[in-house]
């Protein structure tokens, strides 16, 4: 009885100050996002409230968690959460995608192309990439340590509190709230509330570890590790900001000039590192052997390949600012450590390529298998593409161009969104005690969809990307630039077309993901051939004609 | 010490000892896996996530 008054009380302390901020607060955006804090608490106070058995209470049983099972509700709620934010972040990502082609599209205030880009990247990045990471690492991390998640009400709090965290930062860019930094996005107060999050995230995963019954802590964990402890760091560092009022959605970076800018790409590039990579990888390296029912094709390597990313990728980032007031050494720097970051990234393909050894038979067998091959294979592909784009004098084209979006969109869809939905479809029958999947075929579906989106997307992008370098550094004969901006974009109308196109295939393929979750929940079976049967002919089944003697 | 001296120390420290630290600690956790008797460990690892069939 007592603990429930006493969650009561926080969440009713939580729900007196958000009124008090919002009467005092010094914007009006930051009285809305109070106003959202306000609705949360609220929703925290009914529920807690509600939810407390209070017949067990009053007979003083003591509710334990049950350890012989695995605690798997904050996994299937973060499955629907990836799910969802995904589909959100892709439908924002093709409007964005129409309105480059159609700036008619435009719908001023807060519907504009400014706002709309950090809600997309956000979205699929954060609360897709996200939800998926926090869902599998509790799943990866609880059958590989063979213990159930440490601290439960934690887990249940960091998944909660990641979805508020969505939410504020989602509808501040669409009220225009920004710090304006790429990737980091939301003002103070919503970094702060992050980091709660994440701490709390940190604790959940470390207790688990702690509490294994394995010996041996399988890489998967290594690479979710690093990936929870080093944006950890990189967001305090990158968001150390001073706010104008207490009250208020304004703040100012402390860092400024070309320190800012270095602190805020040494973020951005090790955001790609160690969130959209490292957090990425442990899936690959645990989903990959499991579908494909065979170990990892070596452990050795995949060793070498976490130590190697971790001492690379964190010297990478000053790549995006070649040509910039950074001193020369650093961009040298920034390029040389890009380059080297080749033998890891390869090395970690290779792994999970190899581990189908013996079995390629599964990749035409298996929709699911095919999908990770193609997610792996576009994580070898955009990794060397990315290192080749930091070499200067390719920068000197690539850079500021389309050829960079292609190159972050063949990573993105190509290797995290493969990976992520073919965890979700080896997740879900699991997860919901279900059979198998609602249909295999519509995952064979998906995989073309995706995989055609992703080629129109990166070719057209490719096309573009150089066009504008081309045409942005043309002189004439009298020494002027030769084309203005805006011919440029002009000349884009039907390469913008074409990733939009690419865009849309993409979006269909994950409503077929959603169909297909959302069936599977349901427990429905689809009668459907299966993918693969071992060839019978009747006819020639049986015993060989007598030949008469001649 | 002024700001131009302590940015000077650092960065010698940063491409001597420091970058040499680096690359220590780095050789000895890649040949870590590689040390005698480490094989069927790694073997043993890799494998593990097979024990329980039965995920729930």
């Amino acid at each position: 009885m007592v603990k429930v008054v006493s969650g009561a009380g926080i969440w009713l302390a939580i729900l007196l100050l958000a009124v008090i901020a919002i009467a005092g607060a010094q914007d009006s955006g930051f009285a809305i996002h109070m106003t959202i804090v306000a609705i949360a608490a609220l929703i925290g106070l009914v529920v807690s409230v509600n939810k407390a058995d209070y017949a067990a209470i009053a007979k003083g049983i003591l509710r334990t968690p049950d350890e012989t099972r695995y605690d798997d509700d904050p996994i299937r709620w973060g499955v629907i959460a990836t799910v969802f934010w995904g589909m959100a972040g892709f439908l924002a990502g093709l409007f964005i995608a129409l309105q480059l082609a159609y700036p008619l599209l435009n719908l001023e205030p807060f519907f504009n192309f400014g706002r709309l880009r950090p809600l997309h990247t956000s979205a699929v990045i954060f609360a897709f990439g996200g939800n998926a990471l926090i869902a599998t690492s509790f799943y990866v991390v609880q059958r590989t340590c063979r213990a159930r998640l440490a601290f439960p009400q934690l887990a249940r709090f960091v998944f909660w509190g990641y979805q508020l965290f969505i939410v504020l930062a989602a509808t501040g860019y669409l009220l225009g709230i920004s710090q304006s930094k790429e990737y980091a996005e939301p003002e103070w107060y919503v970094d702060w509330w992050l980091t709660i999050v994440w701490v709390a995230y940190l604790v959940v995963f470390v207790g688990t570890i702690l509490k294994r019954k394995e010996p041996h802590i399988y890489v998967a964990n290594w690479f979710y590790l690093s990936f929870i402890i080093t944006v950890a760091m990189l967001h305090l560092v990158n968001n150390v900001d001073i706010p104008v009022s207490l009250l208020g959605s304004k703040s100012y970076p402390f860092f400024g000039g070309v320190q800012g800018a270095l602190v805020q790409w040494w973020y951005g590039h090790n955001a790609v590192g160690f969130f959209l990579t490292a957090g990425f990888l442990a899936m690959m390296y645990y989903f990959v052997p499991k579908q494909a029912e065979r170990p990892i094709y070596s452990y050795r390597l995949s060793i070498i390949h976490f130590w190697a990313l971790i001492f690379l990728y964190i010297w990478a980032g000053p790549h995006h600012l070649h040509y910039t007031a950074l001193p020369d050494w650093a961009q040298t720097l920034g390029m040389v450590f890009s380059i080297m970051l080749w033998m890891p990234s390869w090395g970690g393909m290779i792994n999970g390529l190899m581990t189908l050894n013996g079995a390629w038979d599964k990749v035409r067998t298996d929709p699911i298998i095919r999908m990770m091959v193609m997610s792996v294979a576009f994580y070898g592909m955009s990794t060397f593409e990315g290192p080749m784009m930091s070499i200067k004098s390719v920068n000197s084209l690539s850079h500021y161009t389309d050829w960079t979006i292609g190159h972050v969109h063949s990573g993105a869809l190509g290797w995290n969104g493969l990976i992520t939905f073919s965890a979700i479809y080896f997740l879900v029958p699991r997860l919901w005690k279900r059979e198998r999947l609602y249909s295999i075929r519509m995952v064979n579906w998906h995989f073309w969809l995706a995989t055609l989106g992703i080629v129109f997307y990166a070719a057209s992008m490719w096309v573009a990307g150089i066009t504008q370098g081309l045409m942005w550094r043309e002189y004439g004969a009298d020494g002027y630039l030769v084309n203005s901006f805006a011919d440029t974009v002009a000349a884009l109308h039907w390469e913008y077309v074409a990733r939009a196109f690419g865009g849309a295939l993409y979006l269909a393929g994950a409503v077929l993901l959603v169909i297909n979750v959302w069936r599977t929940i349901l427990g429905h079976l689809r009668q459907e051939a299966p993918m693969h049967n071992a060839t019978f002919n009747e006819a020639a089944d049986r015993p060989a004609a007598p030949v008469p003697a001649e | 010490m002024s700001g131009h001296s302590v940015y000077d120390n650092l960065r010698h420290i940063a491409d001597s000892w420091g970058l040499m630290a680096m690359l220590v600690v780095f050789v000895v956790l890649c040949l870590w896996p590689f040390r005698p008797g480490a094989k069927s460990l790694n073997q043993e690892a890799a494998e593990a996530i097979f024990k329980d069939d039965s995920d729930d």
